[in-house]
């Protein structure tokens, strides 16, 4: 069986996480690399239909009540296999940074974390290990913006993630995509996942509504539980 | 424009970052040591992290040597016949790049943008004061060839206009005095018509406001060495007077547009075709005069629409 790239993308709803796969595997298919997605989301989502109608191989995850985070975590590495099973040479994640406190990045492996222009120029500070231990930070968005804008943006993407690659890809045209498609062409490639270890730690709860408690009150808290100072 | 090292102090830098201290004044090392892991691991971060993000606030953007040409070596087009063509781009030069739709123009500045070594659909190769850039330069967000002014008309910062211009000089590591503060309004109202002040909001700008002031913050605040524009609307901005300011920045001009006007002021017009350039053609005597009228009819609209602006009846001899 072949060895796989594993690339993880991640991101804050809406910041063109969909987009800017779809046209880097545009990219990619130009020269016949065989691909597969693997969508993570809570509820409900209609990407897989987007990879779909692009004649994409999709997975879809829904978490549901769960952590999203931690589902990822929790089958990651059958999705590994799975890839490996259908012989693609480049496997990506997408999953949903829904609480900025998101970690699903994997050390050793290419990380990949989308953000938007418009989500205002204190954004890169309030979004944490997703972005922060990023190899690549991927931004979007910056046709709406002035060069300034996009400047100031970039440079706080930069102040909280020296070490990335900082790319601007214009997710409805694609321009850029062909850039970061020569980076998932070299990114590592591996047989398992067995023994590799996250970036971060998750984020964690293990409370009594963890467990589906639904009432409030202090008699009620128990577990893991985090008091504010006011 | 001057570059001074700004120093941010250790305590200012943690609490920006929403860090609790209890002490000023200590130093980097004393405040992440005593930090407890836990407590670093709720801010989603590490002592190595902080340490990377403390400097990387004092790092000056690394623009080592000033750009004095740019080569665009060509490549071929759509039906891979060669384009033959090598253009020579010098500071303080204007050139329009004309064609339809899909011809490849967007193409082309994307290959100066991302610094394109034959790897790239159409085989150019850019090449950098003679020389071949270096792989890395290509990531670095300092040492991008290209600022642009689109035709987006709006700002969406949730800033005001000396904010802005303060988080602007900041980012690119300039002095972010009052004295350059006072220099970007002046112009930016000279080209805008209509007043503002530095308390305005961004987003409340008009269009014509917006656009002067993108306009004088790439002369003064962008380093890179090529002003790429995509049609100037004629939102009562005094165009030329724009181009002046521009050119006077030692800046290469690149401009996309079929606007009359616009596309006359350059020298050299480099047109597209096929995925290819496929003329280039030198700005003469005669379409020189050319643009003198057209600039005379521009003239007569600008003064009608202020006129109308005012309130005043229109006088204008026909």
């Amino acid at each position: 069986m072949k060895w796989v790239r594993l690339i993880t993308v991640s991101g804050p709803p809406s910041s063109g996480k969909t987009s800017i796969i779809e046209k880097t595997i545009q990219e990619l298919k130009k020269k016949e690399i065989e691909i597969a997605v693997i969508k993570f989301d809570c509820l409900s989502t209609a990407d897989e239909m987007i990879y779909e109608k692009k004649g994409i191989k999709t997975k879809l995850g829904l978490s549901g009540s769960l952590c999203p985070d931690h589902y990822f975590v929790n089958n990651i590495d059958a999705c590994f296999q799975w890839g490996r099973q259908e012989n693609v040479d480049i496997l990506i994640t997408e999953s949903a940074g829904l609480c900025n406190r998101c970690s699903p990045h994997i050390k050793e492996v290419l990380s990949v974390c989308v953000i938007d222009n418009l989500s205002g120029y204190h954004t890169p500070k309030k979004i944490g290990p997703m972005l922060k231990f990023a190899d690549i930070v991927v931004i979007t968005k910056g046709d709406i913006v002035s060069q300034a804008e996009r400047e100031v943006f970039a440079y706080n993407v930069k102040k909280v993630n020296p070490h990335a690659k900082i790319l601007h890809i214009n997710g409805i045209t694609g321009q850029g995509a062909a850039q970061l498609s020569k980076l998932f062409e070299i990114a590592e490639d591996y047989d398992s996942l067995d023994e590799k270890k996250l970036r971060f730690t998750m984020p964690a709860a293990l409370c009594s509504y963890c467990l589906g408690e639904t009432m409030i009150g202090k008699d009620y808290h128990i577990g893991n539980v985090k008091n504010m100072n006011l | 424009m001057e570059a001074e090292k700004r120093l941010v102090s250790p305590y200012d830098f943690l609490t920006d970052m929403g860090f609790e201290l209890f002490e000023k004044n200590q130093s980097l090392d004393s405040y992440v040591e005593a930090m407890n892991p836990d407590y670093l691991e709720d801010m989603g971060t590490n002592r190595e992290m902080l340490r990377a993000n403390y400097h990387a606030i004092h790092k000056k953007p690394e623009v080592d040597e000033k750009v004095k040409s740019i080569l665009i070596k060509g490549g071929v087009n759509k039906d891979g016949e060669k384009e033959g063509f090598d253009i020579l781009l010098k500071p303080g030069e204007i050139v329009s790049i004309v064609g339809p739709t899909g011809s490849g123009k967007s193409r082309l500045l994307a290959d100066i943008e991302w610094l394109a070594q034959g790897d790239t659909p159409t085989g150019r190769h850019i090449l950098i004061n003679g020389v071949q850039p270096d792989e890395d330069k290509r990531y670095s967000m300092d040492e991008k060839l290209i600022s642009q002014l689109s035709q987006n008309m709006n700002f969406v910062m949730d800033a005001n206009v000396e904010e802005f211009i303060r988080m602007h000089a900041h980012s690119r590591n300039i002095n972010e005095s009052d004295l350059l503060i006072e220099k970007v309004m002046q112009w930016a109202n000279d080209l805008a018509g209509e007043p503002f002040t530095k308390e305005t909001p961004l987003t409340a700008l008009s269009g014509g406001q917006s656009r002067a002031l993108m306009i004088v913050d790439v002369a003064f605040l962008c380093q890179s060495p090529i002003i790429l524009i995509d049609e100037i609307e004629n939102a009562g901005i005094d165009r030329r007077q724009a181009m002046a300011l521009l050119v006077s920045t030692e800046k290469i001009i690149l401009i996309a547009t079929h606007d009359p006007v616009l596309a006359l002021m350059a020298n050299r017009r480099l047109v597209i075709k096929n995925g290819a350039i496929d003329q280039i053609i030198e700005c003469d005597e005669h379409e020189k005069r050319v643009l003198e009228d057209l600039e005379k009819m521009a003239e007569k609209m600008l003064s009608v629409r202020n006129a109308l602006r005012m309130g005043n009846k229109i006088t204008l001899k026909v």
